[in-house]
């Protein structure tokens, strides 16, 4: 697709959550947890609060269709903040900090007086029905010439586990929101932007790491399109596929559009009940519905079910929409007959809506109250097949496609937080900051100054264990034995299920540093890794491993098994190493080098023969 | 400026635009167009153009006549507020059509009727509001709705409960209630302490009680009685708790099914009657180990004072000369218990028996705040030192629980 003559432009938003030791509005710590080690649940309710303007935010209208019971998990790691029943503590001057290192990282204005602000979102997500969030920076770069819009500081909302019960641990972990302006215009760019920014994050070395840690919102847009906001994009590398993917949801909703502007189709407002048209149905979805709503679609026939996404149709908009009344989504005639629905009933039903040939004729059932709301919000959304493409929250599902969420939300939703006092931002704090040296310049240096191969080095300046190696740097271990362990050691271990995550450094740095002496073999490393991860202190997992072997030892071991074998070296000379190497370590492995069995083997085969 | 007038500033480099919201402590804070609020000196500010009017829609409120009359009394506690996005201003509502359009689900439970003797924060009352509210209720009670509803800060709302309870006679339920979580947010516990509160004043019960969030949960609201309930806790919910006592009834949510206890009065069991004659020169003070006795002696203007003595009921032995002094002086000393829950007992230790021969009274098992209240208004009954006796050690209105039944 040539993304420049379809006017692409998109922007993203990151999501960060920071490595503080308490949360953003209480002293809990930041820590996740098993839901099994819940200690209580609390149930609510939420509604939406009336606005001035009389208007309730349609992203919060859009939440209230359904009267929702939402179950809260409570931990001992959590506390009556995030159960909503105390006012919350002062903004973390910890998690502050960081962001104004990001925002000064970003090259971004700070805010003179920072306001902590609640925003609407009774989802469930939040016990308080609102999240609280607080602009900190504004106008910065990233790398080349993307601007940065504005740095938030927020908190993160509840984990969902299942249906409208959530798990109250991850809820007020400090989390930086990067917006950058939608200066992007080409797939691959997203993704270097979300790169760079990435990197920056990571660089204050203060934010979390692993899975779910980070999160990418995508904005996109084409000429006569709309503005989409797609959520929770978690790879990096999926970034470009769900790019294109909406591009091409857009070129073909436009097309639908001039489709139906030209064949001059209609919407109607409302449907009707058919549901005894299928009282005697063989469909195992119609037959267990009380209400059965349908209508007709003038001039959609062929365009409901038309692909727009791969494996998505216009219908599964439409489907997407009329789920948030709680049914299971909608039939129509471009499908039919299908799911149990007979040809017979299809005629039925289109004699009954009057449908024509050019006409296309959709369905939902549930009960009286899902039907006739799910029916109206297909309607809705069959109705903005005219405009093209609406503006709307959507969803990242797993191949880089998405589905709708809700309206995009307004700037209605928000209002002061007003528990929390302001903090002024002074230009003193800012001068003290001091910033971090950018992993990209540390991996140059790695590479520079230690000699290590620039892959390997920028490997380590990126994985979470870049401390240690700096830590071991300084006890005056080999560089390419630190690397060595820390990256591919580790990582192998971890392929076979051994988890390293909770080795203390200090183990790790004195096990390199007895192996520098030569006190423990380095083929000995895995397997004490192995064993020091099962919980064992250090020395004990040195010995099991086996004690080390002094030279003097091998020398008389290697000199037996040599003399043992005289025959056979004095008939194979030097090419009986291999052989014989291989009886040696089957002796010695793990507890000394194997450079050094070899060197002494060498010897002792040279002076036999 | 004023808010709501449009401004611009400059933010790093890139000039905005925004909403004027105020001046705070020495700092414009504007509203940006996404909706964040920022502070920043006001010389950076620019005023652009006059902020532009807007006129809210309002539905129209039909309440339905079928439905029972309730009466709601508002006293500044916020059972009902809205938000102004565009300025972030909260404001409470309070009449009819504003409580029904903040909580659409009151128009179903009854029709209602509203007044507003005053509207202050709940630590501001005053025993003279307080009379002013009892007379507000009678009124209306005597105007025949079927129930009265008073939305009352939670802070205080259990002294003022208790002080209507003792000078009104009520046939027919006097509910306050409140929330402990702001209105203006989606989880807060006014709508369901709101709705329930509506369930019980139109429900078959008889008096003054507090209706507040039973537990944690959305489940059930529970009913106390005016005179046995206290806020035990600062911010959760369920912080009112009925005190060596059950609570009369609860409500079930969303259903609200009013299920009342044995203990409570029934609609109709008592004629309206109102006596509204209170003596503010009353005190309560908590005794603590060193207090210094002096203090007594601010109090010897006072008609009335209540202790919260130690334990069984106890002071240290030097407050003993004041304690004497004070009641040769005609000032009624009443003995409750800063352990809240149990009865006072001054006949088990020395310092208990020489407090009785001191004149001081025995408040049995009455709740400290309880008993201030009820001794301002047994002195505005009556000034015979027996009465007062009397009318202190009997139960008036549920405030003295006869027997310490096990299990409260």
């Amino acid at each position: 697709m040539d993304y420049e003559a379809l006017g692409l432009m998109a922007g993203i938003e990151i999501h960060q959550q920071l490595d503080t030791i308490e949360k953003l509005f209480c002293r809990c710590p930041t820590s996740l947890r098993n839901i099994e080690e819940r200690n209580g649940e609390i149930r609510r309710y939420l509604r939406a609060t009336v606005s001035e303007m009389g208007i309730i935010d349609r992203a919060a209208e859009e939440e209230m269709k359904q009267m929702r019971l939402f179950s809260y998990y409570t931990y001992d790691t959590t506390c009556l903040v995030e159960n909503d029943d105390e006012p919350p503590t002062p903004l973390n001057p910890e998690a502050l900090l960081i962001t104004l290192t990001i925002a000064k990282l970003l090259s971004m204005k700070p805010i003179p007086q920072v306001h902590v602000m609640r925003k609407m979102v009774i989802d469930g997500s939040n016990t308080t029905g609102f999240q609280r969030t607080a602009l900190v920076a504004m106008n910065g770069v990233a790398g080349g010439d993307c601007r940065i819009e504005s740095i938030c500081l927020e908190e993160e909302a509840a984990q969902r586990v299942t249906g409208n019960t959530f798990s109250l641990d991850r809820l007020g972990i400090p989390l930086v929101e990067i917006t950058t302006a939608p200066c992007m215009h080409t797939p691959e760019e997203v993704k270097k932007t979300a790169e760079y920014i990435g990197m920056i994050l990571r660089s204050t070395r203060r934010v979390k790491r692993g899975i779910g840690t980070i999160r990418q919102d995508v904005n996109i847009s084409i000429r006569d399109g709309a503005r989409v906001e797609i959520k929770g994009v978690q790879e990096l590398d999926l970034i470009p596929e769900v790019v294109s993917r909406e591009v091409l949801r857009q070129v073909n909703l436009l097309a639908i559009r001039e489709e139906l502007l030209s064949r001059g189709a209609e919407v109607p407002d409302d449907g009707i009940n058919v549901s005894d048209l299928f009282a005697s149905t063989q469909s195992k979805v119609l037959k267990k519905a009380p209400c059965i709503m349908a209508c007709v679609l003038k001039g959609f026939a062929g365009i409901v079910g038309r692909e727009i996404q791969p494996g998505r149709r216009l219908g599964s908009e439409m489907s997407d929409y009329a789920k948030k009344c709680g049914v299971g989504g909608i039939f129509h005639t471009d499908e039919l007959p299908a799911y149990g629905v007979t040809e017979e009933e299809v005629a039925g039903l289109r004699k009954r809506t009057g449908a024509n040939e050019g006409d296309c004729v959709i369905l939902v059932s549930g009960t009286e109250e899902q039907a006739s709301c799910a029916i109206r919000l297909a309607l809705r959304r069959a109705g903005m097949a005219f405009v093209g493409v609406p503006e709307e929250t959507r969803k990242m599902l797993p191949e880089g496609n998405s589905a709708y969420m809700r309206p995009l939300p307004g700037a209605a939703r928000m209002y002061p937080e007003t528990d929390v006092l302001p903090v002024e931002i002074s230009r003193e704090m800012m001068d003290a900051i001091e910033l971090p040296e950018l992993l990209t310049d540390i991996a140059a240096r790695f590479s520079s100054e230690l000699g290590i191969d620039s892959a390997l080095a920028r490997h380590i300046a990126y994985s979470d264990r870049l401390l240690t190696f700096e830590k071991a740097i300084t006890a005056g271990i080999k560089p390419s034995l630190a690397a060595r362990t820390l990256i591919s050691t580790i990582r192998e271990l971890s392929r076979d299920g051994v988890d390293c995550g909770e080795v203390p450094d200090e183990s790790i740095i004195e096990l390199l540093t007895r192996v520098g002496h030569g006190e423990v073999a380095k083929e000995a490393v895995p397997e004490i890794l192995r064993t020091l991860a099962g919980g064992a202190p250090l020395e004990e997992a040195i010995q099991s491993v086996g004690p080390t072997f002094s030279v003097d030892d091998l020398e008389s071991l290697i000199d037996g098994i040599v003399a043992e074998r005289k025959d056979f070296i004095s008939e194979r000379g030097m090419a009986a190493l291999g052989p014989v190497m291989g009886i040696v370590m089957k002796e010695v492995r793990g507890r000394i080098d194997g450079q050094i069995v070899a060197d002494v083997l060498k010897q002792s085969i040279k002076k036999m023969i | 400026m004023k808010t709501g007038d449009l401004v611009s500033c400059t933010l790093g480099g890139e000039t905005v635009e925004a909403i004027y919201i105020t001046e705070r402590d020495g700092m414009a804070v504007l509203k940006l167009s996404s909706g964040y609020n920022i502070g920043l000196p006001p010389t950076d500010v620019r005023f652009i153009g006059d902020a532009q009017e807007r006129k809210a829609e309002e539905p129209l409120i039909i309440q339905d006549s079928t439905l029972p009359e309730l009466s709601i009394i508002s006293t500044g506690g916020t059972i009902a507020s809205r938000v102004d996005y565009r300025t972030g201003a909260v404001t409470s509502r309070s009449t009819a059509e504003e409580i029904i359009r903040a909580i659409p689900r009151m128009a179903s439970v009854g029709q209602y009727r509203t007044r507003q003797p005053f509207s202050i924060l709940s630590e501001n009352m005053k025993p003279s509001m307080w009379i002013e509210l009892a007379r507000t209720i009678y009124a209306e009670i005597e105007a025949g709705v079927r129930g009265v509803i008073i939305t009352h800060g939670t802070d205080t709302m259990a002294y003022s409960a208790s002080a209507v309870s003792f000078m009104l006679d009520t046939p027919v339920p006097v509910i306050f209630v409140g929330s402990q979580r702001s209105a203006d947010r989606p989880s807060s516990d006014n709508a369901m302490n709101a709705l329930c509160s509506a369930a019980a004043a139109s429900a078959d019960l008889g008096e003054v009680a507090i209706c507040m969030h039973g537990t944690e949960h959305d489940d059930f609201c529970a009913l106390h009685r005016a005179t046995r309930v206290r806020k035990m806790h600062t911010s959760r919910r369920d912080a009112f708790q009925s005190i060596g006592t059950e609570p009369i009834a609860t409500i079930t949510y969303p259903e609200l099914a009013v299920s009342p206890a044995p203990h409570a009065i029934q609609r109709g069991a008592q004629e309206p009657v109102l006596n509204d004659t209170m003596e503010e020169r009353c005190a309560l003070f908590s005794y603590y180990p060193g207090m210094d006795p002096a203090i007594l002696d601010s109090y010897a203007s006072y008609r009335g004072v209540v202790i919260a003595g130690t334990g069984l009921g106890h002071v240290g032995t030097t407050l003993m000369d004041g304690i004497r002094q004070l009641v040769r002086n005609q000032t009624t000393v009443v003995m409750t218990t800063q352990c809240l829950s149990g009865r006072v007992c001054d006949r088990v230790y020395d310092t208990g028996r020489d407090l009785l021969r001191a004149g001081v009274i025995e408040g049995e098992d009455m709740l400290p705040e309880t008993a201030l209240v009820k001794l301002m208004w047994v002195l505005g009954q009556t000034d015979e030192p027996g009465e007062i006796r009397k009318l202190m050690q009997e139960s008036q209105k549920g405030e003295i629980v006869r027997r310490s039944a096990y299990g409260l």
